[in-house]
């Protein structure tokens, strides 16, 4: 920041370097924040806009006719129980996250340090997050149908008696759907995990080495401390992912058998029943609920750090 | 430290905000199209042909908006371009082929770019068709020609000509039947489920394939509504009025009844959640399925992967009418039809009417033809000896066009959508606590409510 931009030449840049360095400093903060700006603008502010302005119209989609009906949408919402029905599938992914997390964790610990073949397991936990969802949940869609992939495993480990209909059975669906979505999105915890954890000066360890402390000492007096903060910040987003989740249920069972959260809902009331009003209203009341859910983290994680 | 904390709270609220408007975008993106956009309604006289210039005269560039992303090149670029282009030789003609037709076109119709000839998606209410649609003339001029032209219709004026016309019934592989010694094509539910039985106990083969997990086969059994009712009228008419229209002994009863019997006793796949509809294609043509519920447009899809294509057969929903005859109801496929946005509409119109009369497109998928008066197409010849009665849907009257779209919306029936179906099939296989007569009064409880606020009756 402090050297001159554009290191003179032009005309522009010699007027630009007379200007004050205060006065630069501010040309350059807002042309920078010009573009993410505009962007965030466009494609998060504006459809937010009109996403609350449609919930409170009757509308197809498509057709010219909007009609004014107020909170209507709302109340419909609200005094139909089975809309919140579905949150009880959102618990399983809740509690999938708190297993992903720790996966997450453990990984990233011990290829923080020196370990064999270090790139190549980074590589291979942090490959899944970057496949596209349609092909991950046609891969588990093989993995879990009858005589596929999972049951193949099973029978080569003597584990056949355990076979299961890992879809078909509406009391594990959700379990099997959760576990997909934690073989996803693990790779992105374990990645920020690592970064956080690379970042802890290597004199601690030696420090630590020398007051005679082992790795779980190590783990638990050094490593946790310092990336706190990265794990609540990967919390609140885990548990808003939880309450939001559609791509890998909707994917694979299109809500199916007991498998449809409140995203699909949403979905299916606006594409499935032509109620675009309704839809954009749940898509508000989902946004206050993960708004709510933030703040009351964290004001807990507040209390607890204090 | 405060400060910190509020940063982060803030950066993942954003973060949050971002990623769930980003899901809503999808919805909500776009604005409605401006209210002006029915400026071109009212010219809609000139029926028939391509208008009035020679074909030589027509010129411009087109695209045309196709769900056939399958045979795009193969058949659209390759044969029916040059052969068009014979006749049109100004006329350039683009292709678009998308597969999640309906979910995408109908998003981009909020906008003025939807192509220059595509296909009407499900759905648009009548009244909404002159906002879209350039007219194509008067139902009573199209329909001296071509059939189902009052299936998209608004006041009188038609605004599309179906691709293809179907029939609807079950698609069934006859080498599975005559192994499991079923020699008749079964014409009642009980035939039906003994002929399946008999599958079952005789064969390896999966007596009946749902396809419950791509969800919008299932949709094809509510196809059958007409063949059951045996009238006509029953659709625009009877069922739009009808409160309570899952009770025993109506059609839909008797449609998702043989649905959920099938299931309930276990003669359909063992996992129903982890079906492929790709997969479905070979598997019938191997004889590995012995029966799907589909339309006709499914016949030559799959004899694509039989050894023998007269291994797969086509029969009528199994149901006898009081008169004694077994109906197939039959209705037009998608409408083509041409964007009213269009700055090239001679040349759009060139295509659609050449589209109709002479690319043979109906015939060589295995469907009826569009024009009137052709011959059955070899597919459904079966029909012809087993004296099936094809019988189609009147449309609406002009003040009641639409209530069945709004009943079916309103209510969140969806009676062409696969969420009650696959409930019905949960219930079947014991993976919910109801029965179908829970589902029945359920459904018809919504229906009624959703009638009475529509007709007002």
């Amino acid at each position: 920041m402090t050297n001159q931009p554009g290191g003179g030449g032009s005309r522009f840049a010699l007027s630009f370097s007379s200007l004050s360095y205060k006065a630069q400093r501010r040309v350059i903060i807002v042309l920078f924040s010009l573009i993410p700006l505009a962007l965030l603008v466009t494609f998060s502010y504006l459809p937010l806009y009109r996403m609350v302005y449609y919930s409170f119209f009757s509308w197809n989609g498509f057709s010219k006719n909007l009609t004014f009906v107020g909170f209507d949408n709302y109340v419909t919402i609200f005094t139909r129980p089975e809309y919140f029905g579905v949150f009880k599938v959102s618990l399983y992914y809740f509690f999938a996250t708190f297993v992903q997390m720790a996966i997450a964790l453990y990984f990233a610990t011990i290829l923080s340090f020196r370990v064999r073949g270090k790139n190549f397991f980074k590589g291979v936990l942090f490959f899944p997050y970057l496949l596209n969802g349609v092909a991950i949940a046609f891969i588990f869609m093989y993995f879990f149908r009858p005589d596929g992939t999972l049951d193949a495993l099973l029978r080569l480990f003597g584990l056949g008696e355990y076979i299961q209909l890992w879809l078909g059975n509406p009391d594990i669906i959700n379990i099997s759907l959760a576990g997909t979505s934690v073989w996803r999105y693990m790779g992105f915890n374990f990645i920020i995990f690592l970064g956080v954890i690379s970042s802890i000066p290597s004199d601690i360890y030696e420090a630590a080495d020398i007051d005679g402390a082992n790795r779980w000492h190590q783990f638990r007096y050094i490593i946790v401390p310092s990336i706190r903060r990265i794990i609540e910040l990967n919390v609140i987003l885990s548990i808003s992912g939880a309450i939001a989740v559609f791509e890998i249920p909707y994917i694979m069972t299109g809500g199916a058998n007991g498998s449809s959260t409140f995203v699909i809902q949403t979905v299916d009331t606006a594409f499935k029943f032509g109620k675009f009003g309704l839809g954009s209203a749940m898509a508000v009341v989902l946004l206050i609920i993960v708004i709510l859910v933030t703040l009351i983290q964290n004001k807990l994680f507040k209390e607890k750090g204090a | 430290m405060r400060g910190k904390k509020f940063w982060l709270v803030a950066l993942s609220l954003v973060f949050v905000l971002s990623l769930l408007a980003a899901c809503g975008g999808n919805n909500n993106a776009n604005e409605p199209a401006n209210n002006t956009g029915n400026n071109s309604s009212s010219n809609g006289g000139n029926a028939g042909g391509g208008g009035d210039a020679a074909p030589e005269d027509i010129s411009g560039e087109i695209t045309v908006l196709t769900q056939r992303t399958d045979i795009v090149d193969s058949v659209f670029r390759q044969q029916y371009v040059p052969r068009f282009n014979e006749k049109y030789p100004n006329i350039k003609v683009n292709f678009e082929a998308i597969t999640d037709y309906e979910g995408q076109v109908k998003i981009r119709m909020n906008t003025k770019d939807y192509g220059d000839v595509l296909l009407i998606p499900n759905y648009v209410l009548p009244q909404d068709l002159p906002d879209y649609f350039e007219p194509l003339g008067t139902v009573e001029e199209l329909s001296e020609k071509y059939l189902f032209v009052n299936e998209q219709q608004y006041e009188g004026i038609s605004y599309g000509i179906p691709i293809t016309v179907n029939a609807q019934g079950i698609v069934y592989n006859k080498k599975v039947f005559e192994a499991a010694g079923v020699t008749d094509v079964p014409k009642t539910p009980e035939q039906f489920m003994d002929a399946l039985r008999a599958i079952k106990e005789k064969t390896d083969a999966i007596p009946l394939y749902t396809n419950y997990a791509a969800g919008w086969p299932l949709d094809q059994w509510e196809g059958n509504r007409t063949s059951v009712a045996g009238d006509p009228k029953f659709t625009n008419y009877t069922l739009v009025r009808d409160k309570a229209p899952f009770s025993e002994g109506k059609p839909h009863y008797v449609i998702y009844k043989l649905m959920y019997d099938a299931a309930k006793e276990g003669l359909i796949e063992s996992d129903p959640t982890t079906t492929d509809w790709e997969t479905s294609k070979p598997m019938i043509a191997n004889g590995e399925i012995a029966t799907m519920v589909l339309g006709s447009w499914a016949i030559t899809q799959m004899q694509e992967f039989a050894d023998d294509p007269n291994d797969i057969g086509y029969m009528p929903f199994p149901y006898t009418n009081a008169d004694g005859n077994v109906y197939s109801s039959s209705g037009g496929d998608f409408k083509q039809a041409i964007n009213v946005h269009s700055s090239n509409k001679e040349a759009a119109r060139a295509w659609v009417f050449w589209f109709a009369d002479e690319s043979g497109y109906a015939v060589s998928e295995g469907g009826i033809s569009p024009l009137k008066g052709e011959a059955m197409p070899e597919t459904l010849k079966a029909f012809d000896d087993l004296g099936v009665v094809l019988i189609s849907e009147e449309p609406a009257p002009d003040e009641e066009n639409g209530w069945l779209t709004m009943i079916d919306q309103q209510s969140e029936v969806g009676l062409f959508a696969s969420n009650f179906k696959q409930r019905i099939i949960e219930a079947a296989i014991g993976n919910r606590n109801e029965t179908i007569e829970d589902i029945f009064a359920d459904l018809n409880e919504r229906w009624g409510k959703a009638v009475e606020q529509v007709t007002g009756e």
